[in-house]
């Protein structure tokens, strides 16, 4: 398999998986249950989601690991069983791509904020990170993907943790964004332009934005990523905002409508897109086609 | 008066020694409830309205909270429990399943911001537990969170047993987070939707009003 990052200097793009929940649910997972019980416990159906988004045509496959930070899973009472659930989602997940797909090692916010504004300091947290990344690289992933931040210095200490582990691990670093009158800002008020400075400085190697928005907000989250970014850039979008039917949440945009919404990013330079909240192997299958009909870019990075 | 101007403003920059120095020196010249009123409730309300306006962000926030329970640290002691003045009691928590509590806690700074008495259950919050705390605590209001589309069906339920205990005429229900609305909240039976933190708290303070008439009006007959 080719570098990660030389695929996407020809001009490649490609296409990532999509969402991990919402699948864990239709299989199962309880209410109050962490998702990343599954790796201890389930990983045959792991592999089976894995397999559902190869065979949508995804070239990044994600771990179901975002959760599974030593800060977040010790408040499962799951602290000292890091390791193993980290080491087997990452197992789960090479058992069925092996070489067809990138596999991707989700590393989410540790739910607690640094002081002064929070209760933890950087070393505590980087210590967090450090020890999640060391044992995904270490059990095989290609790509550590640092998503869902909110806060810029949680992100660094992230991007770090993973570059002074293995240099030569690709980096995606996501952050999550609220559309405000006055813009695109996390919940702690970090800027599209200040995201794009702080993780490139921070040593991530592609970048962008995930979670919290349907795919028209993220195509202007885009937009503007470009206008201050050299780097690739993903864009993992949620199918919209849910909407409650009967007794389930219903997520809005559908597979066509992603797909041909795809299209815009692809016009804008984006290297890598995938789905997040509510979307399924059927979305990035869809995404595929549209991709594939594009073929590659005429500007390479 | 200028010391609690200057509480307020300290507290606005998220000063803890400032604030807790300011204060002690306040309490030698001004009644505790001044103090609590026209120095820590006046900042947060401050904070509160830049916040809502996307002026400054949850950092800043979380610091000026901070900086008020700094201050609540001095005057505490100097209220008789029952003296503790209040805007109303509300139980606040994170339904069942949800482990995000960032706008549970942002709601809970800003209503004892402003004031209230906040009993926080803290996250993954099972339903029956709210309605127990509510009876037993005597509170006014229940306040759920949810930012998982999997989880905010679990508030559904908190409703249903306010309900089903014939609590509905003393008891309000107020939900929010991210996946949920105002159509939502009218689906499944709230009494009200608070869109931020800021707006929960002004709904809050209209459903205790609420509660409060018409309980005036049944100790009149």
């Amino acid at each position: 398999m080719t570098n990660l990052i030389d695929e996407l200097r020809s001009g490649t793009i490609l296409v990532a998986d999509g969402a991990m929940g919402t699948m864990l649910m239709e299989r199962g997972l309880k209410q109050g249950e962490p998702p990343e019980l599954f790796n201890l416990t389930r990983t045959h159906i792991l592999e089976e989601i894995a397999r559902l988004y190869l065979d949508a045509g995804a070239d990044i496959i994600q771990t179901n690991t975002f959760g599974a930070s030593p800060l977040k899973l010790s408040s499962y009472s799951l602290g000292n069983r890091v390791e193993e659930i980290n080491r087997n989602a990452v197992l789960a997940v090479r058992k069925v791509v092996e070489d067809h797909a990138y596999i991707s090692g989700s590393c989410g916010p540790t739910g607690r904020f640094l002081k002064p504004y929070g209760d933890i300091e950087s070393e505590e947290m980087y210590n967090a990170f450090e020890k999640q990344i060391d044992t995904l690289i270490s059990s095989g992933v290609d790509i550590i993907c640092i998503e869902t931040m909110i806060d810029l210095r949680e992100a660094t200490l992230a991007i770090k943790a993973a570059k002074t582990i293995s240099p030569s691990t690709p980096v995606i670093a996501t952050m999550t964004f609220d559309h405000t009158p006055k813009g695109f800002y996390t919940i702690m008020g970090v800027s599209t332009e200040a995201a794009v400075k702080g993780l490139d400085k921070a040593g991530a190697d592609i970048i962008g934005s995930n979670c919290g928005n349907g795919i028209e907000n993220m195509i202007k989250i885009a937009q503007e990523y470009k206008n201050y970014s050299r780097l690739p850039l993903i864009i993992q979008s949620n199918a919209g905002i849910p909407a409650v039917k009967g007794d389930k949440a219903v997520y809005p945009e559908t597979s066509e409508f992603m797909a041909e919404k795809a299209k815009e990013l692809i016009r804008i330079g984006v290297a890598i897109i995938g789905g997040c909240c509510g979307t399924t192997p059927e979305h990035i299958s869809a995404i595929r086609k549209v991709v594939d009909a594009f073929g590659k870019k005429t500007s390479s990075l | 008066m200028e010391i609690l101007n200057e509480i307020s403003r300290y507290l606005q920059h998220g000063d803890c020694e400032k604030v807790g120095s300011l204060t002690r020196q306040a309490v030698e010249k001004v009644p505790p409830r001044d103090i609590l009123d026209n120095g820590l409730i006046a900042g947060m309300n401050v904070i509160g309205e830049k916040y809502k306006a996307h002026e400054i962000f949850l950092p800043d926030v979380l610091l000026a909270a901070k900086a008020m329970y700094a201050g609540m640290d001095v005057l505490r002691p100097l209220f008789l429990k029952e003296e503790m003045p209040t805007a109303g009691k509300v139980v606040i928590g994170t339904v069942r399943g949800d482990l995000h509590d960032i706008g549970k806690n942002l709601v809970g700074i800003m209503l004892r911001g402003a004031g209230f008495e906040v009993i926080d259950l803290g996250n993954d919050v099972p339903p029956e537990k709210f309605v127990e705390t509510a009876q037993s605590e005597n509170a006014t209001v229940i306040g759920m969170s949810a930012l998982l589309t999997t989880t905010m069906l679990v508030m559904k339920d908190v409703i249903e047993i306010v309900k089903e205990q014939g609590l509905s005429d003393r008891i309000r229900t107020i939900i929010g987070g991210a996946p949920v609305s105002a159509e939502f909240a009218h689906e499944i039976g709230a009494d009200s939707y608070g869109y931020d933190s800021a707006h929960a708290v002004e709904q809050i303070r209209v459903l205790i009003r609420e509660v409060n008439g018409r309980h005036g009006d049944r100790e009149k007959r």
